[in-house]
């Protein structure tokens, strides 16, 4: 008896020492799954299609006169995904760091096969920087966990996208994720949150496979002049010449309301709405 | 109603203190290795360490200067010994005198003995020609800064250079772009770019029409401090920027910046060349999709901008 309780008081040590709630583990390689929003990734989304994207009039105006040349500029080439857009592509690597004596994850890292970017998670209690600090592509994340999903804060970004198309994120977006294991499945979720450019937040989901024997391979990327340009040149349309813009909805049958986007575009009982726009345009 | 105004007084007891604390706090942040940054005094301030004295870029507005030293003494205490002006507005001379007499310099500039010798005590400021212009008046008429807060070393040409802790420092002047006396200071080991107001984070670019400066030597500024910038595999860091207000940068911050400002000015050279006014042009809201950017700073705001580089662009 005498045993069995020292037993008892050592197995509930250790059960108190564990972490708060179920704190998963997500480490490991995992596999990008890119079943969802097919064309929107690998292949690229169309000109002129903001669907389901609550991007503000400013915004919109950015997009329409975004020329896809651009990025052929040498200083734009090897421009990299910002974390709030790299899960939409390749594969994962996940690592965290402990600290010896307590056992505490103290920050959780990613690395994305594509453009080796890698972001630092921060689990130890820091503080976000203020806002007179530098701002990255990956931002500066804390984390902690929320019964067993992590939940991640990002502030101190670069200006990015929300779709490579020219609709823009803001350097002043805030953006919430959520990191979910079931199994060997991982759900990513980014909440983003941008008043400059957006008029609500606007979620993207990925999903991932675990991957026993994941490697990750390099991916070198080297600018180079792919056209001479004179010294100064952004290309870019001027307001209301973009003559791109109609193709994606002639080619999908999408009505232009549907294809500018807004926040009503993403709600599931918009689709009502472009039955009828489709029938009014019909008639 | 009587509870809700409790709880506003209770509430505005809270914020007050800690918004005037935020407001009045001149804050230093690490950039890169020996060089650091002032935040909170008017323009943004660069300073370089190191065992040979301190370098200062730019000096805050006038009101400033005790809370400026008081944060350049929490970096180091050795003297300051180059103050440099990006240019001459008051929020980047403001405190040359305060800062000037504060520290000590190596050796007398050209314009110290012109200066009498109160000039040759305190530290160097070096600045563009234009600056001294700008800053000075002829005898008999009001200067827009005191004596002791002019520069005492100038140069005239393009470029300055000089070697300071253990690393080469250039100082490059631009013609016509925010003002007609613009420099920015390179710190080559480092790799760090102190741009002066040629490049902000918080509002559109500001064109002192009335100082020479022009959309178009703006334009060509920005090129320049992007082909001196080479950022790391990946695109963040490598050099980096403090700008003359808001956040350090990386290359990725100026070249959004110099799309938009480009942008900007193709649009409205397109609309002079339809033949429309300065009115029509506003009108037609040239810079709408950046406005929520930029449009909101109450000193700098859409309509000046807007008309800057309309008439800047129309002179040519
Ligand atoms: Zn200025």
């Amino acid at each position: 008896m005498h045993v069995r309780s020292k037993w008892l008081g050592a197995m509930l040590a250790a059960v108190m020492a564990f972490p708060a709630a179920a704190q998963m583990n997500i480490t490991g390689v995992w596999n990008n799954k890119l079943h969802e929003d097919w064309p929107d990734r690998l292949p690229g989304p169309e000109l002129g299609d903001y669907a389901g994207i609550p991007l503000n009039d400013a915004n919109r105006l950015r997009a329409k006169t975004w020329d896809a040349s651009l990025i052929t500029l040498p200083e734009y080439q090897c421009r990299v995904h910002p974390s709030d857009y790299a899960s939409s592509f390749a594969d994962i690597r996940i690592w965290q760091d402990i600290d010896a004596p307590t056992q505490q994850v103290t920050a959780i890292h990613v690395h994305h096969f594509a453009w080796e970017t890698e972001r630092t998670i921060w689990m130890d209690g820091r503080p976000h920087p203020p806002e007179y600090a530098q701002h990255t592509t990956m931002g500066f994340s804390t984390g902690k966990f929320d019964g067993d999903k992590l939940m991640v804060t990002t502030t101190h970004l670069k200006e990015g996208w929300i779709r490579r198309n020219g609709v823009a994120r803001s350097d002043r977006a805030v953006v919430t994720e959520y990191f979910i294991r079931h199994g060997n499945e991982l759900t990513w979720a980014a909440l983003i949150h941008d008043p400059t450019y957006l008029t609500d937040t606007f979620i993207r989901s990925r999903d991932y496979q675990f991957a026993v024997a994941g490697q990750i391979p390099p991916y070198p990327c080297e600018s180079v002049v792919e056209i001479v340009r004179p010294r100064g040149t952004i290309p870019h349309h001027l307001p209301g010449t973009n003559t791109f813009l109609k193709e994606y909805q002639d080619a999908h049958g999408i009505p232009e309301e549907a294809a500018m986007g807004g926040a009503m575009t993403m709600m599931p009982q918009y689709r009502a709405r472009v039955s009828e726009l489709i029938k009014n345009a019909k008639k | 109603m009587r509870k809700l105004s409790i709880f506003a007084v209770f509430l505005l007891a809270l914020v007050i203190p800690s918004l005037a604390q935020q407001n009045n706090d001149v804050k230093v942040w690490p950039v890169r290795d020996n060089i650091y940054l002032i935040y909170g005094a008017g323009g943004d301030i660069t300073v370089q360490v190191g065992k040979d004295g301190l370098l200062v870029v730019d000096a805050g507005l006038a009101n400033m200067s005790d809370k400026v030293l008081a944060a350049i003494k929490t970096i180091s205490p050795l003297p300051i010994r180059y103050l440099v002006n990006t240019h001459f507005h008051p929020d980047h001379v403001g405190g040359n005198a305060a800062i000037r007499q504060a520290g000590a310099t190596i050796a007398g500039g050209n314009v110290t003995g012109d200066l009498g010798a109160a000039a040759s005590q305190g530290a160097q400021v070096i600045a563009h020609e234009n600056v001294l212009n700008r800053v000075s008046a002829p005898t008999g008429k009001q200067s827009a800064l005191p004596t002791n807060g002019w520069p005492t070393s100038t140069f005239f040409n393009d470029e300055k250079k000089m070697y300071f802790n253990g690393e080469g420092i250039e100082i490059i002047h631009f013609a016509n772009a925010h003002t007609d006396g613009d420099s920015i200071v390179y710190f080559r080991k480092s790799d760090v770019i102190a741009t002066g107001d040629l490049f902000t984070t918080i509002m559109y670019p500001v064109i002192d029409t009335a100082a020479g400066g022009t959309i178009n030597g703006t334009i060509e500024a920005l090129d320049k401090i992007v082909d001196m910038m080479i950022p790391v595999y990946g695109q963040d860091g490598g050099t980096l920027v403090v700008p003359g207000h808001g956040r350090i940068c990386d290359v990725g911050d100026v070249l959004n910046f110099r799309e938009m400002t480009i942008i900007v000015r193709d649009r409205i050279q397109d609309l002079i060349k339809k033949g429309m006014t300065l009115e029509q042009v506003k009108a037609a809201k040239p810079t709408f999709d950046y406005d929520p950017l930029y449009g909101n700073n109450s000193f700098w705001g859409t309509d000046k901008f807007v008309e800057a580089v309309y008439t800047t662009l129309k002179k040519k």
